[in-house]
């Protein structure tokens, strides 16, 4: 249909086939802002990595061979953090995934009141990091927060927990806060695929007198293959990359016990002014994203069709 | 029928577990913020205000000067959006109604650069804004703004063009019009819902960029809402009333465009096309 209307207009604007100047056209501020702000920076990145740079320091400055890898790769920092994205990223995925699942599947179902709760439950998308960072700031706060208050009230704790300064629970604090905000986007995805499922299927299933249960394992399940992956990887990404809400939380603290590789790199820009060590920490995580996308897409057989388009 | 009725008073228990984790943080901070510093800090939590009081709100929006963070971030929010509507009609409808050489290859290209994480990007565009002066400046963050916002918008524009019958466009140059007549008095006109969801998504997207802003930044006079909330996080003596009642104003804006893009989220967008 699309593309007998696109044939009727080209032989109708134009008269006959030709090479249309107007598509570069209208694409070319795009791909001046891509090349100028995104690629021609990155490239530089890895020049930056080969070099002593700091602008505070600037007597410094300049090449120095394999060094900021060295820095890397001699010292536990590195480390540290990639231990710390590797928790961080699994438990975001793992379970906003599942807790998702669920929400998606209970706003699935017709009952009265559903548009509300959607609404509701949906609203954390659209806050910001930093917002989601205050807000859990006053729950989580060790001498007045609520939280404390709560589980004393209910006998499951006697003495203060320092929920944002206790190198034993920070991070999950910290992943309790992110999963507030991001299980919208997985149950938003994951209910968008279930409203296009086929809804005969159902009918059917429930004439044979199938169990909840094996609806779902049979049925939603494998229907929702391709979102849950596509969804996932997305996600895996995302939260690689995130950085706001760390940073706005407890800055990377304490002691570390909080510092994502990105919030590493972001830290060496915002408060070290190491340019030179944080562009090399960039190279290295930006190889590290695109193995882990490759093997994910790889074992998972995605994107062999043109699932992108 | 027993079956049935238990089945909904789970669903019921879950649901409602579900929006009090949602409500429970904003609840706190309203109440957070309706209460005197005295209040706050005592050491038995009320859950309610004793005397609920808006001095907290008057206070962040004179003193702390969210009056004039709210007023900045609007200013760069807009004047990005604007730019990234424009970008996105452009290339939403090159890519909706023509076929080109390298359409697949930009098209992976604007899917790809959504991936680029803001950390690492955050040290090579302070050097390229340094150099053209442009660091501490609103125009330094539009421009982060728009290139970090575009591309979701523009694969979510081509979708409302696909939309728009072609045939349309063929009355009008039937009519007389040429190809951009046709486009802005045809096209247009039919696009605004989409828009409309175009401008509030990045308009979201722009309203809570944070790390470029904290970055480029350097005079309190320009900050925007998140830099603002989160400088006032880290000052001695921290005022919690005023920052619950920062946190309050900053969302009005997410929350309103929210309300309005909810019914969108899950029916109009395919799976994979709603940004986190």
């Amino acid at each position: 249909m699309q593309n007998a209307d696109e044939i009727a207009l080209h032989t109708l604007t134009t008269g006959r086939k030709r090479v249309a100047k107007t598509p570069y056209i209208l694409i070319f501020p795009a791909i001046v802002l891509i090349a100028g702000i995104m690629i021609y920076p990155l490239g530089t990145v890895f020049y930056l990595a080969f070099q002593n740079y700091n602008p505070t320091m600037p007597f410094a400055n300049g090449f120095c061979g394999l060094d900021n890898f060295k820095k890397i790769f001699t010292t536990n920092e590195f480390y540290e953090a990639l231990l710390v994205s590797a928790k961080w990223v699994v438990a975001e995925v793992v379970l906003q995934l599942v807790l998702g699942m669920i929400v998606a599947l209970l706003l699935n179902q017709k009952f009265r009141g559903r548009g509300f709760f959607r609404a509701i439950i949906f609203a954390p998308w659209a806050m910001s990091g930093v917002l989601t960072a205050v807000l859990f700031s006053l729950i989580f706060n060790q001498n007045f927060g609520v939280l404390n208050d709560i589980l004393k009230k209910a006998g499951w704790i006697s003495q203060n927990i320092a929920w944002l300064a206790n190198t034993k629970v920070v991070l999950n604090s910290v992943i309790i806060a992110e999963l507030w905000k991001g299980i919208p986007f997985f149950a938003i995805s994951l209910l968008a695929a279930m409203q296009g499922f086929p809804q005969d299927i159902y009918e059917a299933a429930r004439v044979d007198g199938c169990s909840r249960v094996k609806v779902f394992r049979h049925i939603t399940l494998p229907l929702l293959k391709e979102t849950i992956i596509l969804t996932t990887l997305l996600r895996t990404i995302w939260e690689f990359n995130s950085v706001d809400l760390i940073y706005a939380l407890t800055g990377g603290g304490p002691v570390g016990k909080t510092t994502t590789l990105s919030l590493l790199i972001a830290n060496q820009a915002l408060r070290t002014n190491n340019y030179g060590y944080g562009s090399a920490i960039s190279v290295i995580s930006f190889f590290l994203l695109a193995v882990v996308a490759v093997i994910y897409i790889g074992a998972t057989g995605f994107g062999r069709e043109s699932d992108l388009q | 029928m027993k079956e049935k009725k238990s089945a909904a008073l789970v669903r019921w228990i879950l649901v409602l577990i579900a929006s009090v984790f949602v409500m429970f943080p904003l609840y706190w901070a309203v109440n957070t913020s309706l209460k005197q510093q005295s209040e706050i800090l005592s050491k038995s939590v009320t859950y309610l205000p004793r005397i609920p009081v808006l001095s907290n709100f008057i206070d962040a929006w004179t003193n702390v000067g969210f009056d004039q963070y709210f007023f900045n971030s609007i200013k760069v929010s807009l004047l990005s959006v604007i730019f990234i509507v424009m970008l996105s009609i452009m290339v939403g409808y090159a890519l909706s109604r023509y076929k080109f050489k390298g359409k697949n290859i930009f098209l992976g290209l604007l899917l790809a650069i959504q991936f680029i994480p803001a950390a690492v990007m955050l040290i090579p565009l302070f050097n390229i804004f340094n150099g053209i002066h442009l660091i501490g400046t609103h125009m330094s963050l539009i421009v982060v703004n728009v290139t970090f916002q575009f591309p979701f918008c523009c694969i979510l524009m081509r979708g409302f063009v696909d939309n728009v019958p072609v045939a349309l466009e063929e009355a009008a140059r039937i009519d007389g019009c040429n190809r951009f007549q046709g486009v802005l008095k045809v096209v247009l006109p039919m696009l605004v819902p989409g828009i409309v969801t175009v401008a509030a998504f990045a308009l979201i997207g722009c309203w809570n960029e944070f790390m470029f802003a904290l970055m480029f930044l350097n005079d309190p006079a320009k900050y925007t809402i998140p830099i603002g909330l989160n400088m006032m996080q880290g000052e001695y003596g921290v005022h919690y009333g005023a920052i619950a009642a920062g946190a309050i104003i900053s969302m009005s804006v997410p929350v309103v465009l929210f309300a309005y893009l909810q019914k969108y989220l899950v029916t109009g967008l395919s799976a994979g096309a709603v940004k986190g």
